[in-house]
């Protein structure tokens, strides 16, 4: 009690506190790339914005994967004094626009075209009501296998490229001394590990009916018992040191090569770049064993909130308009480690591993296959996301649980989420 | 009124009385802003809660009510019972073992040894340090890999295992040691202070009568030292109640949920997956324990002071 007390007092305080209106002719945009690659990109967009003569108001709010914005976002929406844009992603902006909250970018995006730049999966996103209401500002990839050639060579093992391959290449791996595959026990974490391993095993079909459309069926069918059993193997390749560790140290276990694979977002390549390693020559990257033919894409947007004043609707449309602009998309992305959001644009500054991804993007856009992340707030709302991570976790950290008491709990966690 | 020194006392004695006018008014007027905003944060939010609690209320609140259907939700919810159990396991285990070795300890440094001052303090220092740095040391010590099991087994003791936290049955027992650490040494300090103000004269009779020294402790002292041990379980318990930020820091409520308390549970749900409806039913319940724990609590202090 006295927890929730004590925030809701902060919450109240850091309204009060922070509630000062963007002025005209001014966008406020609330963000947490605070880190210090993702704030030399945020920098960017402010730039482009002061040049073109508008006002930025930056307002960011640090930490825990924006947990932190979120709460200090709704406290500011229900007090009335929504900031202009703010980074909302998935299928909560769906949740802000049934609200009534935010404004329409339609004039934007109809002068830049947008229907025909973003992929139909994208733009759905986007849009709430047949509107657009939110500009995409990156695209990362989940399904990736990430690798040490040295752990690999040690182990004579190439790069698994279906599931039996890589629990074998597990296996040679722990033969040779290394933990096979790094991974930190959060459940989000587990939940990534889990989507990777049930898109390689069952297919980008099965993984929209179960993940994303909730299908009962799919959700506690023979396939997903069969995906349960796989993603219960891959516990087998880790170490015993997992439980609470973050993402980045397992990538660093890569890193020094004490592991050979990390199952994780393309997010994990900035730790292979500040290690000053070059991909393709000192780590390797690739579609998690099996999904080559599949894309999990997880978008960071800007939704924009319904502003009265013209000149500050003026700069919130400009301000969506700068970001899909390939200036800010190269600078963002780049130092980000995502690709951007239009498909486009000249791709030879980026590294090799980004322009596959480019590359899977757009074949996948066309040939089926991208899907939105589950593990990443993509596929479904944000309820039913923690009810499916609880059975995810549980079901992987128990280990007497079968696996058709998992999927049968998979079922209801879809249906008793919420009201 | 004239201010001589002579008349000078009168009024003071008579402050109470409605004369006193604005000398009466004053620390009332003073305290006012303090009280208005206790009761509007505090109290207000706390009953703003229970109506959230009863609506359906997910990413922000909303005033369409459902009744008790986010209890009823709430004791479906298998998560909620881990959490709950674990507040048992925990906060039995955390009151009972703080107070055995708080007791301990405290008699063990009453025999008059020298240095009793540093050790005093070397027992105290850990409830300086904050729950967040109490588990993050301890989530290195437990850590199969970094700590004590790569320590003894790096000693030879090959077939050593201390890998608790790793393992979904054991892991809510190393909340309770980090906790116990932390707080034991705390217990201690009331115990000594408890020790020191019971009477020789007492002892010393005891000792007369030929009472060996554990029976003088078990039987003269201890009895003695009752509201110590009962002070002592109050601010145990509530600490064991409001357990966020260690489970946080030492076990990020993992492996799975297993560690999960309800406080993290509660901020889980209404900050994270825009439950606000089912996390504020938990906060209730939450309220509720606490309350369960207070109440008697403050109805027999209040008792005392009456009959004392």
């Amino acid at each position: 009690m006295s927890t929730l007390q004590k925030t809701t007092l902060a919450l109240a305080l850091a309204g009060a506190t922070l509630a000062t209106t963007a002025h005209a002719n001014e966008v406020e945009v609330l963000h947490w790339w605070t880190s210090g690659g993702e704030a030399r990109a945020a920098n960017v967009l402010k730039e482009l914005m002061e040049a073109e003569g508008y006002g930025w108001q930056d307002f960011a709010v640090a930490g825990g994967g924006g947990e932190t914005a979120m709460t200090v976002l709704k406290s500011r929406a229900m007090s009335g004094n929504p900031p202009s844009a703010a980074q909302i992603k998935g299928p909560e902006i769906q949740e802000w626009g049934e609200l009534g909250l935010l404004g329409d970018l339609n004039s934007v995006a109809d002068a830049e075209g947008w229907d025909e730049l973003l992929p139909d999966v994208v733009a759905d996103i986007m849009r709430h009501d047949g509107q657009y209401v939110a500009v995409p500002v990156n695209v990362h990839r989940v399904n990736w296998l990430w690798a040490n050639p040295e752990v690999l060579e040690a182990a004579g093992v190439e790069m698994p490229t279906t599931l039996d391959e890589f629990f074998e290449a597990g296996e040679a791996i722990r033969e040779a001394g290394f933990v096979p595959l790094a991974h930190g026990g959060q459940a989000w974490q587990d939940a990534t590990v889990f989507e990777s391993v049930l898109l390689g095993g069952q297919g980008s079909e099965f993984y929209q009916q179960a993940l994303v459309e909730l299908d009962p069926e799919a959700l506690g069918g023979e396939q997903m018992i069969d995906a349960l059993e796989d993603f219960k193997r891959t516990r087998e390749l880790m170490d015993e040191g997992m439980p609470g560790r973050d993402w980045n140290i397992a990538t660093a276990m890569v890193i020094q090569g004490v592991a050979g694979f990390q199952l994780m977002g393309d997010w994990a390549k900035g730790e292979f770049t500040a290690a000053g390693l070059t991909a393709g020559e000192d780590y390797l990257c690739a579609a998690a064993p099996g999904t080559q033919n599949a894309f999990t894409f997880n978008i960071d947007s800007l939704a924009m909130f319904r502003v009265s004043d013209d000149e500050e609707r003026e700069a919130q449309q400009a301000l969506a308009r700068l970001v899909l602009e390939p200036t800010f998309q190269e600078a963002f992305n780049l130092a980000k480690g995502s690709i951007p959001a239009r498909p486009d644009l000249d791709m030879s500054e980026f590294d090799s591993c980004a322009q596959q991804s480019l590359a899977d993007f757009q074949r996948t856009a066309e040939e089926g296959g991208l899907v939105p992340s589950m593990a990443h707030g993509m596929a479904v709302r944000a309820d039913i996301q923690g009810a499916i991570f609880d059975v995810v976790t549980n079901y992987f950290n128990d280990a007497d649980m079968p696996a058709e008491e998992a999927a049968e709990r998979m079922v209801s966690a879809a249906q008793a989420a919420s009201f | 009124m004239k201010n001589t020194p002579a008349t000078d006392l009168a009024p003071v004695a008579k402050r109470p009385t409605p004369s006193g006018g604005f000398q009466a008014w004053l620390p009332r007027l003073v305290l006012a802003p303090s009280v208005a905003i206790s009761l509007f944060f505090v109290y207000g939010f706390m009953l703003w809660t229970f109506v959230l609690s009863l609506t359906s209320s997910r990413m922000l609140p909303s005033y369409d009510f459902v009744g008790f259907g986010q209890y009823a939700r709430l004791m479906q919810n298998e998560r909620w019972w881990v959490a709950s159990t674990n507040l048992m396991i925990f906060g039995v285990l955390f009151v009972v073992i703080c107070l055995a070795i708080g007791a301990l300890l405290a008699i063990l440094l009453d025999q008059k040894i020298r240095q009793e001052g540093a050790l005093r303090t070397i027992y105290l220092y850990p409830m300086a340090l904050s729950f967040i740095v109490t588990g993050v040391v301890w989530k290195w010590l437990l850590n199969p890999q970094l700590g004590i099991q790569a320590m003894v087994q790096s000693w030879g003791f090959e077939s050593f295992r201390f890998d608790w936290i790793t393992d979904p049955d054991m892991a809510i027992y190393t909340l309770v040691i980090a906790a116990v650490w932390q707080a034991s040494g705390f217990v201690m300090a009331l115990f000594l202070a408890g020790l020191r103000g019971i009477d020789d004269s007492i002892i010393k009779a005891a000792q007369l009568d030929g009472a060996s020294l554990p029976r003088i402790y078990l039987r003269v002292v201890m009895p003695c030292l009752r509201p110590v041990v009962f002070s002592a379980v109050m601010i145990l318990a509530h600490i064991a109640i409001k357990s966020f930020d260690l489970v946080v820091a030492l076990t990020g409520g993992g492996p799975g949920y297993a560690t999960d308390l309800p406080a993290t549970f509660m901020y889980a749900h209404a900050f994270t997956r825009a439950q606000i409806g089912l996390g504020s039913a938990s906060a209730m319940l939450m309220l509720g324990g606490v309350l369960a724990i207070l109440i008697p609590y403050l109805y027999s202090e209040l008792r005392s002071r009456k009959h004392g």
